[in-house]
């Protein structure tokens, strides 16, 4: 998401004097200022790691290593099917998103039409109304459809996986634009002229040519895609159903009542996973 | 001619459309009807069994500007956004600070080490406070090691202030570097030259050089502060509401539920952000000037 | 050389809103010929270039290749090959893969594509590189490979826009060599646009001088040089010297002008103008004779005062002044070898400079 500019020599030269060892009082001063504010980032996610080993029954104190926690997550029917639903909805919300909003962000990108600030506003917007906000939206809209269904045809629909995974397709395609704009704005029209001169209709302009070299951006906007839906606790609290629970809101119910070691695990698990995804994207960024 | 023009223009219109037709429905459907169905909400009554009765009506707002509950529950959401923000801005200025100084092959890690709970379930990252603070956890065993005795930690306002910084934090360093790297530091180098001391320099070129990436940051803490619940529960214990608590319980678990009241609510912490956001058009376009 | 056409552009008019790019230009380019368009920034040139490939449509007007009628025919369908001015290199295909392009488009079969591509690389001397990146490849490599991609396709007509802009001073002189050599090699109508007018006249078999979108005149470059049609062409190709007059009446051949200082001077004009024309008088400096004063004015004379002098080796560069608003450059070929400095001529001598009215033109507008 972030790329660093190459560094003018002049101010090369000027960060240069850190590595050269003319370490000024103000300078100490801001790098122990950061390793504090680096240990303040990573001490509890350790310590969350640590504490998924213990056997300590409330999982705050180290009273020896156990496997145990994971054991009994992995027997847990209702977080293994939370999990399982989180990730269903996740690659569900991930495909339609990434393909919604990659076609919208093309429509920006390429084309000058009317009511098209009105249409980047409407597309700018979920990403900075609070998320509760169209929580409670989506929530109040839901029940309404429902009650229209009810009537028309007699069938009483609840919320469900479908409702939780529209909510995250909602908010997630504004973030698909954003990192596919990005791509696309970078991109060389020109290669599409020389394209269409060497003989290339539309069709293979796009395929051989236009999504080839936006595809790191598409990876990069579905990776953040998949993300915000695997994290997203408000939207799925008030958009899913009864049985039909998702992993953060499993927790979130579970740690409003105590902590246990089981969470730990679960918590732990979820961490890899994210660090698995970043990874990923930084890989697929260095390679463009 | 005009039919060549013409041809062309039909074709694009039709590819335009294509492009755009799913997005925007979907946009309209799912997130701008739903937002105009709570604005609707917030002029209507409810029944006592939480029914919405379409009546309409003031009292809604009128209740959140009478009654204590709601006007504190804006103050304090208010106060603590605003307090989280700025200390996030002290903390993660001085961050981003250290990062873009420091050497080239050093600076890809760093930011990966911001970039990790930035893609990091939120609720797992405030989860662990509580366990760091729980009255039988580390903090207070080590308290109690050394003599002081346990104290309560956890369920306090000052947790959740924590939990806050502690989650909102990368929100607010990553737009930070991103102006920060950008800005060229010889340009302190000629402030220096032409009498400034550092401080000056700070205040006349750094700081308004990087403004975008302060408002960036500071709206990217902000708006999820305001609305959040999570962290006021599970580290403040939920004793007192925060605008977020408020809403979910009026939308979920009062008893019985008011939706009209707690869309009121919504509308009203959307208005404070549509403030807050022409403020900040406002400072960046003279920025500009 | 076929005299057959290869494009004509019919009364083509291109308009980008209120700017008028391409203004009613009518243009033949012949089969086989290496064929420039040559004006300052922003007259068109890409614009008229662009729409021969098909990648703008003209406001007006019709573009014909090999006499058909090209219409909207969209790019990929036209018989033409660009090479454009940054390459346009597909970055994520390797060097075989960019050259292999246009022949898997037009469903070549794989062997014939292999064999070609190989041929079309050792045709500009590329081979050995084929499994490159473009990014892996200096400037003139690169240009190279768009040279090879577009020639694989055999196309009627390559259109080149500025092709060699982004190489450096010595790489240039190399590849227009090589490019004017490759083109008499493969016998295909190049149309190649610049605003070097060194390179066009070392490169072209015809040049078009274009300015604000009017095309000014077609010709070889030695009709160009000795023969341009107007004050803008005699001032854009090469130097000159301009003096403002009008037509006063002809002598023989030649048309007779009258300086506002009351100076005569004949020169050849391209058509009859009549008397009270504003003209401008147009010598070249390498043309103009410096005597020494001996008495009387030879005809087509003007006195003067020797003002400066260069010495630049091959030539030495002379400034006269003929009155108070007036200077003619002059350079003279330093044709024998010597130190002696009474060779030269100095400042503030009196001279007498004759403008041999062949060698001089009379340009209306
Ligand atoms: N797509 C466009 N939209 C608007 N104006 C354009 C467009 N393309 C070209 N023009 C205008 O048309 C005129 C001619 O442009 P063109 O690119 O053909 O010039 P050129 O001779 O190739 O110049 P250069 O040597 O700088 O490349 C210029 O005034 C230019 O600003
Ligand atoms: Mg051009």
């Amino acid at each position: 998401m972030i790329k660093t500019a190459p560094a003018t020599t002049a101010s090369a030269r000027i960060r240069g004097a850190f590595s050269e060892g003319r370490l000024t009082w103000s300078g100490l001063a801001l790098t122990v200022f950061s390793i504090l504010v680096y240990l303040f980032l990573y001490v509890p996610i350790v310590i969350l790691v640590i504490f998924s080993f213990t056997r300590d029954e409330f999982g705050v104190r180290w009273t020896g290593f156990t496997f145990d926690w994971y054991i009994r997550l992995f027997n847990n029917p209702r977080m293994m099917g939370a999990a399982w639903n989180t990730l269903v909805v996740a690659t569900v919300s991930t495909i339609v998103s990434t393909i919604i909003g990659t076609l919208l962000a093309m429509a920006m990108e390429r084309y000058r039409f009317r009511g098209r600030n009105a249409i980047e506003g409407l597309i700018y917007l979920p990403i900075v109304v609070p998320e509760i906000v169209m929580a409670v939206a989506l929530l109040a809209f839901s029940a309404i459809i429902f009650d229209v269904i009810r009537m028309v045809t007699g069938e009483v629909l609840r919320r469900n996986l479908a409702t939780v995974t529209i909510g995250h397709i909602a908010f997630s395609i504004s973030f698909v634009v954003v990192v596919v704009r990005t791509s696309l704005k970078n991109f060389d029209r020109r290669l599409e002229e020389a394209a269409a001169d060497l003989g290339a209709d539309s069709w293979n302009i796009f395929w051989r040519i236009t999504f080839p070299l936006i595809l790191p951006g598409i990876i990069g906007g579905a990776l953040l895609a998949f993300t915000l839906s695997l994290d997203d606790f408000i939207i799925s609290l008030f958009l899913s159903g009864p049985g039909t629970s998702l992993l953060p809101v499993e927790v979130y119910n579970r740690v409003r009542r105590a902590i246990t070691p089981e969470i730990n695990a679960i918590s732990t698990l979820m961490l890899i996973l994210s660090m698995a995804l970043v990874a990923l994207s930084q890989v697929l960024q260095r390679r463009r | 001619m005009a039919t060549i023009q013409q041809q062309q223009q039909r074709r694009d219109r039709i590819r335009l459309a294509l492009l755009l037709t799913p997005g925007l429905l979907w946009l309209l459907l799912f997130f701008a009807l739903p937002l105009v169905i709570i604005f609707l909400y917030s002029f209507m009554t409810n029944d006592a069994l939480g029914r919405v009765v379409y009546e309409p009506t003031l009292n809604n707002y009128i209740t959140i500007f009478t009654q204590s509950l709601y006007v504190n529950a804006y103050w304090r959401s208010i106060w603590t956004s605003v307090l989280t923000t700025v200390i996030c801005l002290l903390i993660g200025y001085p961050l981003a600070v250290f990062i873009a100084r420091s050497p080239q092959q050093w600076r890809m890690p760093l930011l990966m080490l911001i970039l990790i709970p930035f893609w990091t379930n939120f609720l797992v990252r405030i989860y662990a406070w509580q366990i760091i603070l729980a009255n039988n956890g580390i903090i207070n065993s080590f308290l109690e090691i050394i003599g002081i005795g346990r104290l309560t930690l956890l369920n306090t306002e000052g947790a959740t202030l924590i939990g806050l910084i502690y989650g909102e934090l990368p929100f607010m360093v990553l737009p930070l570097y991103a102006a920060i790297d950008r800005f060229d530091f010889t340009l302190m180098e000629a402030a220096a030259d032409l009498g400034a001391n550092k401080v000056q320099a700070f205040l006349r070129i750094m700081l308004p050089m990087t403004m975008p990436g302060i408002v960036a940051g500071s709206v990217l803490v902000f708006i999820p502060t305001l609305g959040q619940f999570v962290v006021s529960e599970l580290l403040g214990g939920a004793k007192v509401d925060y605008l977020g608590n408020l809403i979910q319980r009026l939308f979920l678990r009062a008893n019985p539920i008011n939706w009209p009241l707690g869309s009121a609510m919504a509308v009203l912490m959307m208005l404070v952000l549509l403030v807050l956001i022409m403020m900040y058009f406002r400072v960046t376009s003279e920025e500009e000037r | 050389m076929s005299d057959s056409i290869a494009i004509e552009l019919c009364d083509v008019v291109k308009r980008f809103g209120d700017v008028v790019a391409v203004d009613h230009v009518n243009l033949q380019i012949r089969d086989g010929e290496f064929f420039s368009l040559l004006g300052p920034s922003g007259c068109g040139k890409t614009s008229t270039l662009r729409m021969i490939a098909g990648f703008e449509l003209p406001t007006a007007g019709s573009i014909l290749i090999h006499g058909r009628e090209m219409g909207i025919t969209p790019p990929h369908l036209r018989p033409v090959n660009t090479v454009f001015q940054s390459y346009a290199l597909f970055p994520h295909m390797t060097v075989a893969q960019n050259v292999a392009f246009g022949l898997e488009m037009r469903k070549t079969p794989k062997a014939e594509i292999a064999r070609q591509v190989k041929e079309a690389l050792e045709l500009v001397r590329l081979s050995g590189l084929e499994d490159r990146r473009p990014r892996q490849l200096s400037g003139g490599q690169q240009q190279r490979v768009a040279l090879a991609r577009a020639l694989v396709n055999h196309p009627e007509v390559l259109l080149l826009d500025e092709p060699l802009g982004a190489l450096d001073q010595k790489l240039r002189k190399e590849m227009q060599l090589e490019l004017k050599s490759l083109q008499a090699r493969v016998g295909i109508t190049f149309v190649f646009v610049t605003h070097d007018q060194e390179e066009a006249l070392t490169m072209s078999d015809r040049i078009a001088v274009m300015n604000k979108g009017k095309l000014l005149q077609v010709g070889t470059p030695t009709e160009i040089y000795e023969r341009p049609n107007c004050r803008f062409v005699a001032d854009f190709i090469g130097e000159t010297n301009f003096i403002d007059g009008v037509v006063i009446g002809r002598d023989g051949n030649y048309t007779v002008l009258e300086t506002p200082e009351g100076l005569r001077l004949r020169g050849l004009a391209a058509r009859p103008l009549s008397d009270g024309t504003a003209v401008t008088y147009s010598i070249r400096p390498e043309k103009v004779r410096l005597l020494a004063p001996n008495g009387e004015l030879p005809p087509n004379g003007l006195a003067g005062t020797v003002m400066t002098v260069n010495y630049i080796g091959s030539d030495t560069r002379i400034t006269v002044r003929i009155n108070d608003q007036r200077t003619i450059d002059i350079w003279e070929q330093n044709t024998r070898s010597t130190l002696d400095r009474d060779e030269y001529w100095q400042p503030g001598e009196a001279a007498v400079i004759v403008c041999p009215p062949d060698n001089a033109l009379v340009l209306s507008e």
